[in-house]
């Protein structure tokens, strides 16, 4: 029995309505928050701002204060009304997706951090080249953000398809830069902050797949994360519940 | 003969499950059942599996305690005008134990009943326990006590009474009342047990105690039960049946029905939703 998005307001108690939407919408929130350190994070990537990456690190406390009041707030639903079936896998999802959100966080400060290490002066612009695969995660991102908001598991099945590019295209950033290196040594120490931050985009990218991978739970009650894409394409292919 | 299995039932949805399918206690083939001109059950086709607990749920008036009710014909009583269409077979024999060759009291003796009340007779402990034995025949006294006290042993009840088995079964609390009708009814050494709501009247720790019961009695007995207290039937039951307006709309492992029902009108009702 497949989860919409409707299903969340139709319970006999209004309460448990309430409750419900909150937490889903508290997730929302969460996500865009991490969105948009992620955004701010990668602007000053590009242009070599030390001091937006320091207010990026800064503002990760607001991120791990939001995975704590919705863990809360699942705890305390669990506690009081004993979901079952699609409110279960809801509740279940929303405490998983909470946990990749803050992770996503975790990586957005790892990249602020080597935005502050990199020494512009010794290094150009060799980081241009991790744009492109910061676009790639972004999307990823967003899309499994709309999939949540929608519960969507078609888009969610294409936002774990696109892992798989994100994954060739960090292998290829991370052969780039080594090719920096070669060219100029003293760029060592620079090129390898790249190489975490290509490293922490790609664990980005990850997370929004495990996010993903809950909202097709949350929907078709399918645990899709050890299976194959031929089977994760039955399930997202399987008739409409009666 | 048809044989149920849990895996490939027909009409109802059939959600798979990781236990084992174990032997068939019994199973309703077909079942209608009339009051007068009512029909409160059409075409029921149910398993009841070998130790396990199986329960029914569905809102008031959906059938599930008439459908309990059959397998200890409870409705004979009714001046001839309720009427069984279907089988209720029992098993390993296979017979039918609705057809009219069959004697009421002989089904009694294998499928206990417990009911929503504790019920027990106005008489004292160890004589209610003892009333099955009596009328099915047993005279002698020396094994009379000995099923006396195994049932209440086995009803967890014998620790709290062993030292006034005559004191009046009144003077016991709900919870051990309730303990008492599930020991009265083990005394005959029943192949299944029905339990109707048996904790809708009792207090959370009497409630875990008979669900803690249930959960040990699975080992020697098949138990069918009903209850409208879901997430009672989320903690005791293996499998499920999900009825409503008399008909059986999904059956299936606990596990499954409870996670990812595969009907609407099931996820509707589990999560209280309107349907």
């Amino acid at each position: 029995m497949a989860l919409e998005r409707e299903d969340l307001g139709h319970h006999l108690v209004q309460q448990y309505n309430e409750d419900l939407e909150k937490l889903h919408s508290g997730v929302l929130d969460m996500a865009r928050l991490v969105l948009a350190q992620f955004d701010d994070v990668i602007g000053a990537l590009e242009r070599g701002d030390a001091d937006v990456a320091t207010r990026v690190l800064r503002r990760d406390v607001e991120v791990n204060t939001m995975e704590v009041q919705l863990d809360r707030e699942s705890q305390r639903i669990l506690a009081r009304r004993q979901p079952a079936a699609g409110d279960l896998r809801l509740i279940f999802a929303v405490i998983k997706t909470v946990t990749d959100l803050e992770r996503i966080g975790d990586q957005a400060g790892h990249v602020a951090r080597a935005v502050i290490e990199i020494d512009p002066v010794t290094l150009g612009h060799p980081q241009g080249s991790l744009l492109h695969l910061a676009g790639l995660v972004r999307g990823m991102l967003l899309a499994a953000t709309e999939a949540f908001a929608r519960l969507d598991a078609t888009l969610a099945l294409e936002v774990v398809r696109q892992d798989r590019t994100v994954n060739l295209e960090y292998q290829a950033g991370i052969r780039q830069l080594l090719t920096f290196i070669m060219e100029d040594p003293r760029t060592t120490s620079s090129v390898l902050q790249l190489a975490w931050t290509a490293r922490a985009l790609e664990r980005i990218g990850d997370h929004a797949k495990n996010i993903a991978e809950y909202v097709i739970y949350m929907v078709h009650g399918e645990d899709v994360r050890y299976t194959s894409a031929d089977e994760r394409q039955r399930i997202e292919a399987a008739p409409a519940d009666q | 003969m048809r044989m149920i299995d849990a895996n490939t039932m027909g009409t109802p949805a059939v959600t798979s499950g990781a236990v084992p399918a174990p032997a068939l206690k019994a199973e309703a083939r077909a079942l209608d059942f009339f009051y007068g001109e009512v029909q409160a059950l059409r075409k029921i086709d149910l398993p009841v599996w070998e130790n396990r607990v199986t329960a029914l749920i569905g809102p008031s008036g959906c059938g599930k305690s008439t459908f309990l009710r059959c397998f200890n014909r409870m409705h004979d009583i009714g001046e001839g005008r309720n009427r069984y269409h279907g089988e209720i077979v029992f098993h390993p024999d296979g017979v039918d134990i609705l057809h009219r060759s069959v004697d009421p009291i002989e089904v009694r003796m294998r499928i206990g009943m417990v009911f929503q009340k504790p019920n027990p007779f106005p008489k004292s402990i160890f004589e209610n326990v003892a009333y099955g034995l009596r009328v099915r025949g047993e005279r002698s006294r020396s094994a009379i006590a000995d099923r006396v006290e195994a049932a209440l042993r086995d009803a967890s009840l014998w620790d709290e009474v062993g030292d006034r088995l005559h004191d009046m079964a009144f003077n016991l609390s709900g919870g051990q009342q309730q303990r008492l009708c599930i020991a009265r009814a083990l005394a005959t050494s029943p192949e299944l047990l029905l339990f109707d709501e048996p904790t809708s009247a009792l207090d959370p720790n009497a409630t875990a105690n008979i669900e803690d019961l249930i959960n040990r009695l699975k080992e020697k007995v098949s138990i069918l039960i009903v209850t409208h207290n879901m997430q009672q039937a989320a903690r005791v039951s293996d499998y499920t049946a999900f009825m409503y307006l008399g008909e059986l709309v999904e059956f299936g492992d606990t596990n499954v029905v409870f996670t990812n029902p595969k009907k609407r009108q099931t996820e509707d009702y589990i999560t209280g939703r309107f349907g």
